[in-house]
């Protein structure tokens, strides 16, 4: 069974139809980029398969698990699928240390200094191992972002989120990051992303899904999506953005 | 009481416009003074941690899913709010008596400052929440933690640290006004201001110098809940 | 002994919470005059005037509004001026106001945008036109709804001239408690005539800063 399986998924916001019968099979391991307009839907998409958004209709399952927003199945769902945001989200009191220990002593049961160890090597990781003890608005962008990378894999999900995690960049700190997310790929994590670097989606990315107007308009292996774009639409938008 | 005694020594006007302000006697007065000055400081320290506390249950109250509990929070924060604090206060200790709650004068004047302070911080206290950015929670629910966590450890803190210097003041406005508890015979720094210019009929005298020590209160409050507010939300790099 | 029935309780407290109006008022439009008075001397950019305004609402704010009272009553008496409680409560309260009010205006006038002033001062405005034109009136806008908030302030500071003998409605409430003997019953309907005269101007001050915000959005 795929780790992620979206099957005719539909959300209304009011009368607004913004997700319109959504499949989706994601297999472990795999990188996929979900491009699109902005108002396509991809981020809902995204925050509707980790419990931010509740969908109408349709299932999504997660690693075995239904997703809902119940808040008790939040909580198990954070074991499997973790997320990074565009604007951070870092907690402002904690110290980079604590933002990534946090989780894992409260939500795991872990003991201070196993986190404490966990968060070094996660730190470590990112490239961040010095910034242990500083607190976030010290850091600049691109370091908070790959603070919030560590953050999410310290509790060890299956799959990784990301929502525009490089648009809220300074031009010059998305290398960084995306560094990050190579490096993390090429270790064989499940990555999802909604994202506007279209040369990552194509270099990194293995598969690219192309959403619009609320539907999955077009899918493919990377290379082929850039390379011979099958609908019109897609052609338009790439053409716009490359 | 103190009518007739201004009634008696100003009868007319002109008479005492050379007054020579006379402070040396006080000095007979020392130990009331002083100990009224410990009373006021005990009562505001127990006072400003109830309300606190009281401030915070309130807040997450106003906040809270049930909705009962909201509404019950906003009618406690609004009655304080609009009715004077010497009418809590007479309320607690005259009126609470009558159906079979009895405390003493000191019971009933923290009572009364507790709630009148826990109910401007709900307020205070409850406008830092707002201003979360939702981000923080998203953040904090894909992380798994629960409702609780997130408001104690996530939302309050920061929400907390943000109103601070409100929260100061609404304490100093809340030590200043305990001056009140003084007409429930609470042997404070105004009641002994009171005592003093009962014996030695120099009541401006008295109660200048009792203002005095109020002012000089307010201010070492400030100071030292400044200093103490800005080692707690500091953000200076800590040793990991 | 005379029998109280709660008509006659509500009636004396009614005719007594007269008192706190007129008081209220009086101690408004006094701190509103002295209050002006200051704000224009605290944003004068003479430091003396400055300094001297700060130390006055330093003094006012930093003292229990009781002391002031005290004072009032028998500082009064001290230079000569036969004082009734009435005199010293309005004039306690005026000064209490006048400080408060001058410090919100103040907030309100520095809270506008700096780009007013050097757009203004580029325009060719001098310093009073810029104030007349220009400041005060987008800085009354935004004064209006936190003044309606102190005006509760103020009501509720009334209360205090109860215990330097002036009758108005908390005065009232004790004197008919120690009449009656029904304390719950007395200061629960005299809390509820304050909660009637506060809470419309809680409210009006609540809807016009909504107001506020939202038109400036």
């Amino acid at each position: 069974m795929s780790l992620v399986s979206i099957h005719e998924v539909h959300k209304y916001y009011g009368d607004l139809h913004v997700l319109k019968g959504i499949n989706l099979n994601i297999e472990a391991g795999e990188v996929v980029s979900i491009i699109g307009r902005s108002g396509s839907g991809k981020s809902t998409l995204l925050r509707c398969m980790n419990g931010l958004e509740k969908y109408d209709d349709g299932t999504i399952i997660l690693d075995g698990k239904e997703v809902s927003t119940d808040e008790f199945q939040i909580r198990r769902l954070s074991e499997s699928v973790g997320m990074v945001f565009q604007n951070f989200n870092l907690f402002p009191h904690l110290t980079v240390g604590q933002n990534i220990m946090l989780a894992p002593t409260l939500i795991r049961g872990m003991s201070k200094p196993a986190a404490k160890e966990l968060a070094l090597d996660m730190l470590g990781k990112v490239g961040l191992a010095d910034k242990f003890g500083q607190y976030p608005e010290k850091l600049s962008g691109g370091q908070q972002q790959r603070v919030a990378i560590a953050r999410s894999l310290a509790m060890q999900p299956k799959v990784l989120l990301c929502d525009e995690i490089t648009s809220a960049l300074d031009p010059e700190l998305v290398g960084e990051v995306l560094k990050v997310l190579e490096q993390l790929a090429s270790e064989g994590m499940t990555l999802i992303l909604v994202t506007h670097e279209m040369n990552f989606a194509r270099d990194v990315g293995d598969r690219v899904v192309f959403m619009h107007q609320g539907k999955v308009w077009e899918t493919g292996p990377a290379k082929d999506v850039f390379a011979a774009p099958q609908t019109a639409e897609l052609q338009q938008f790439i053409g716009a953005v490359l | 009481m103190l009518l007739l005694y201004t009634q008696g020594l100003c009868p007319c006007g002109i008479a005492r416009m050379n007054y020579q302000l006379n402070f040396a006697d006080l000095l007979n007065y020392q130990d009331v003074l002083l100990s009224g000055l410990w009373m006021t400081i005990k009562l505001t320290i127990v006072s400003t941690i109830g309300g606190v506390l009281l401030g915070i249950a309130g807040a997450a109250s106003r906040r809270h899913r049930n909705g009962f509990l909201r509404r019950a929070a906003a009618c406690y924060v609004e009655l304080i709010r609009n009715t004077p604090f010497i009418v809590q206060l007479f309320f607690i200790f005259f009126g609470l008596p009558a159906i079979g709650i009895k405390m003493s004068e000191i019971e009933a004047g923290v009572l009364a400052m507790v709630i009148n302070l826990g109910a401007y911080l709900t307020e205070i206290i409850r406008a830092g929440i707002d201003a979360t950015p939702k981000g923080q929670i998203e953040a904090a629910r894909t992380l798994g933690l629960s409702s609780r966590q997130i408001f104690f450890r996530i939302v309050l803190p920061p929400a907390f640290a943000r109103v601070y210097s409100s929260v100061v003041s609404q304490c100093i406005i809340v030590m200043l006004g305990s001056a009140v508890v003084s007409q429930i015979s609470v042997p404070e720094l105004t009641y002994a201001a009171n005592f003093i210019q009962s014996r030695n009929f120099l009541s401006f005298e008295s109660y200048l110098v009792a203002a005095g020590f109020y002012l000089v209160l307010a201010f070492v409050m400030r100071l030292g809940l400044n200093a103490l507010g800005s080692r707690a939300f500091s953000r200076e790099e800590k040793p990991a | 002994m005379m029998q109280f029935t709660d008509w006659d309780i509500l009636r004396n407290l009614l005719l007594a919470a007269r008192w706190t109006v007129l008081l209220s008022l009086i101690a408004f439009a006094g701190g509103a005059i002295v209050g002006l008075l200051l704000t224009f001397m605290r944003i004068s950019r003479r430091s003396a005037l400055v300094v001297m305004t700060r130390i006055y609402t330093e003094i006012f704010q930093g003292t229990p509004l009781l002391m002031q009272l005290f004072l009032a009553f028998f500082g009064l008496g001290l230079v000569g001026i036969d004082v009734s409680p009435w005199t010293a409560a309005a004039l306690a309260l005026t000064l209490f106001s006048s400080a408060f009010l001058s410090d919100i205006w103040r907030g309100c006038v520095e809270s506008l945008p700096k780009g007013q002033w050097e757009a203004s001062r580029c325009l060719g405005l001098n310093y009073l036109q810029t104030m007349r034109y220009i400041i005060l009136p987008q800085a009354l806008r935004v004064a209006i709804p936190p003044t309606v908030g102190f005006s509760v302030q103020i009501v509720k500071g009334t209360a205090l001239a109860s215990i330097i003998g002036f009758v108005e409605l908390t005065k009232a409430g004790t004197m008919l408690n120690n009449a009656t003997f029904q304390p719950f019953k007395v200061f629960a309907m005299v809390a509820l005539i304050y909660f009637l005269l506060c809470y419309p101007l809680s409210r009006a001050s609540q809807y016009l800063e909504h107001k506020l915000s939202r038109s400036s959005k």
